[in-house]
């Protein structure tokens, strides 16, 4: 029973989260070279919805994923026709995205100070089952084996989307060579509003499980959130979805082995891991392309 | 004189006959002295960003330097406010030599460095174990040397340096090559360009003037908190008030701060609650609809912009 195995466990059940936190960002930036500064206050979204459906209805948060995938994966068509297109036109999208989500993070942050206030908000970890898990000797809380399998489905069924169906196909053409994709036919804008829709359900989706996993809700949360998504795909490689799960793996056993020897660093941690990797292998460990100057 | 340096000379004159008129016609001066800061950020910025095309998301993280590089300066080393905005601009410019590698990256991984590194800054000032030099997360106090006047004049003369750095670098062959590394810099190092060293000069002229001004905001204040002066907010701002004016030119940033902060400044004190709302709609308005900032409108009308 000792700490550092514990840490170590621990570390494998918060990377198969991260992954799910991270992958969505990933999967955006992937298709459509923009970056949602925003994917944080989504996630904050999706967890205000969990908690909602268990304080309101009595529900197990576990109700929340089909309702949200649905309806978060709906908005966000609409909105990528909003946004994106007329982004994509400008001069400089990937530098200007970084403001508009900006804009949008704030909308949504604002948004949700009235809708639902600046109290903290949290749920129970014993919704899941009083008892804890023990595997190898040691005990876990059951919600964190419960969002750790939920990460682990949501990476799997992004497997599956990206390798085993046709619009999945068309989307790794596009990420790989936008404009060939255009060439042979590819209706670029349909297929990325689709991936837009998966990256911010996605993000909801993990936003469910972020009261057990991430601390208490509040609006303001959201930019913090964005900023560790971007350290994990940075490390898995950014624009390559699967390598997120390298990056949720590493960022989990990096964050609790810090948590449990060096707690009070452990806030400025996933920054400086960010600067490291960018610096020491900048297309993240299973990037391959290298870019220019 | 030609054309080009005629205007070039001209903003610094307007400029700081308009703020040393103001005080004596509006009595809230640390509006007036947030607007300068916030000129003077947006030319920093302008530097790197609008001549080069890096945008440091985390350009806050050289204004913190500053401000604390100044706060320590008075506090352990007894020095006059004066020298200490001074150090506070070297503090700065250190980050900045410190942070060089991460022009290694490009787009959009330079911009995310730079906010991590902000963010990495952060957390290492507002640390409780640095509470001896930094006061940690407790935060900096300078009774001591209170001064608003002494502070508003020295942010006249920091704004009056970036303009006159900033439309010296845009009339100079320095800028034109500068101009060259953002269009391409593959072709431009080509061409003769010394792009890692040029782009270097920038960066740091750009870090000093954040650090020179985070070190004033801390002396006109006197009482702050590691999130006052590492807030993302003073970052963002700046960026969108060189937007809104136009990259790349003296007057736009100018007019941009004008005209926006002034307008957030309404917002904030007629209703604060829409603040943020209003903020980020108006943010996401100027992407969409005016990325080129007004200066592309009076392009459009045959107009040319210093």
């Amino acid at each position: 029973m000792s700490l550092l195995e514990y840490a170590v466990l621990a570390g494998i059940f918060y990377g198969l989260y991260f992954a799910l936190v991270g992958v969505g960002l990933n999967l955006i930036f992937g298709v459509m070279r923009i970056i949602n500064l925003a994917h944080g206050d989504f996630l904050i979204l999706g967890a205000y919805g969990a908690f909602y459906v268990f304080h309101l209805f009595g529900w197990n948060p576990l109700w929340a994923i089909p309702i949200e995938l649905v309806v978060f994966f709906g908005l966000s068509l609409p909105l990528y026709y909003l946004l994106v297109p007329r982004l994509q036109k400008s001069g400089d999208p990937e530098m200007l995205s970084f403001i508009l989500f900006f804009g949008l993070s704030q909308v949504i942050e604002a948004l949700a100070v009235f809708a639902f206030g600046n109290d903290q908000r949290s749920i129970p970890a014993s919704v899941f089952g009083g008892s804890p898990v023990t595997i190898a000797g040691q005990v876990y809380p059951a919600s964190w084996v419960v969002s750790a399998a939920v990460g682990m489905a949501g990476i799997t069924l992004i497997y599956l989307y990206l390798y085993h169906t046709r619009i999945g196909r068309a989307t790794r053409a596009i990420m790989t060579e936008r404009s060939e994709a255009v060439v042979t036919g590819i209706s670029v804008h349909r297929v990325s509003a689709v991936a837009f829709g998966i990256g911010i359900a996605t993000a909801a989706l993990a936003g469910i499980f972020s009261p057990f996993m991430i601390g208490a809700i509040a609006p303001s949360l959201g930019m913090g959130i964005t900023v560790t998504s971007f350290t994990i795909i940075v490390i898995g490689s950014l624009g390559n979805p699967l390598g997120t799960v390298l990056g949720g793996l590493l960022y989990g056993e990096a964050l609790m082995l810090m948590q449990t020897f060096l707690t009070s660093w452990a806030e400025m941690f996933p920054y400086a891991l960010l600067i490291l990797v960018l610096l020491v292998k900048p297309t993240g460990l299973l990037g391959k392309a290298v870019r220019s100057a | 004189m030609p054309k080009g340096w005629r205007s070039t000379t001209l903003i610094p004159v307007i400029t700081l006959l308009a703020f040393a008129v103001l005080p004596h016609l509006y009595n809230n001066q640390f509006l007036l002295f947030n607007m300068m800061m916030y000129m003077a950020l947006a030319q920093g910025l302008n530097i790197i960003y609008g001549y080069t095309g890096y945008l440091p998301f985390g350009y806050v993280g050289f204004f913190g330097a500053g401000a604390y590089g100044g706060a320590l300066a008075i506090t352990f080393l007894h020095w006059s406010p004066y020298l200490a905005v001074l150090a506070g601009g070297g503090a700065a410019v250190l980050l900045g030599m410190i942070l060089i590698p991460l022009f290694r990256l490009s787009g959009a991984y330079f911009s995310i460095a730079s906010l991590a590194a902000a963010e990495a800054l952060y957390y290492v000032v507002a640390n409780p174990g640095l509470e001896p030099l930094t006061q940690g997360p407790y935060g900096i106090s300078l009774p001591q040397v209170y001064d608003p006047n002494g502070a508003y004049w020295t942010m006249l003369a920091i704004l009056l340096f970036s303009l006159i750095i900033s439309g010296v670098i845009r009339r100079s062959r320095f800028g034109l090559a500068l101009s060259a590394i953002r269009e391409s810099p593959l072709s431009a190092s080509m061409s003769g360009v010394n792009v890692v060293k040029l782009r270097s000069i920038s960066w740091l002229l750009s870090a000093l003037i954040a650090g020179l001004a985070g070190a004033a905001f801390g002396w006109y204040i006197s009482v702050f908190y590691p999130e006052t002066v590492f807030g993302l907010g003073i970052g963002v701002f700046t960026i969108v008030f060189v937007l809104f004016g136009g990259i790349g030119t003296v007057l736009g940033p100018m007019i941009g701060t004008l005209i926006l902060y002034g307008v957030y400044n309404y917002i904030g004190i007629s209703t604060p609650e829409y603040f943020q709302l209003a903020y980020g709609l108006l943010i996401m308005i100027l992407v969409l609809f005016l990325p080129n900032g007004l200066v592309s409108l009076a392009r459009k009308r045959g107009l040319n912009v210093a």
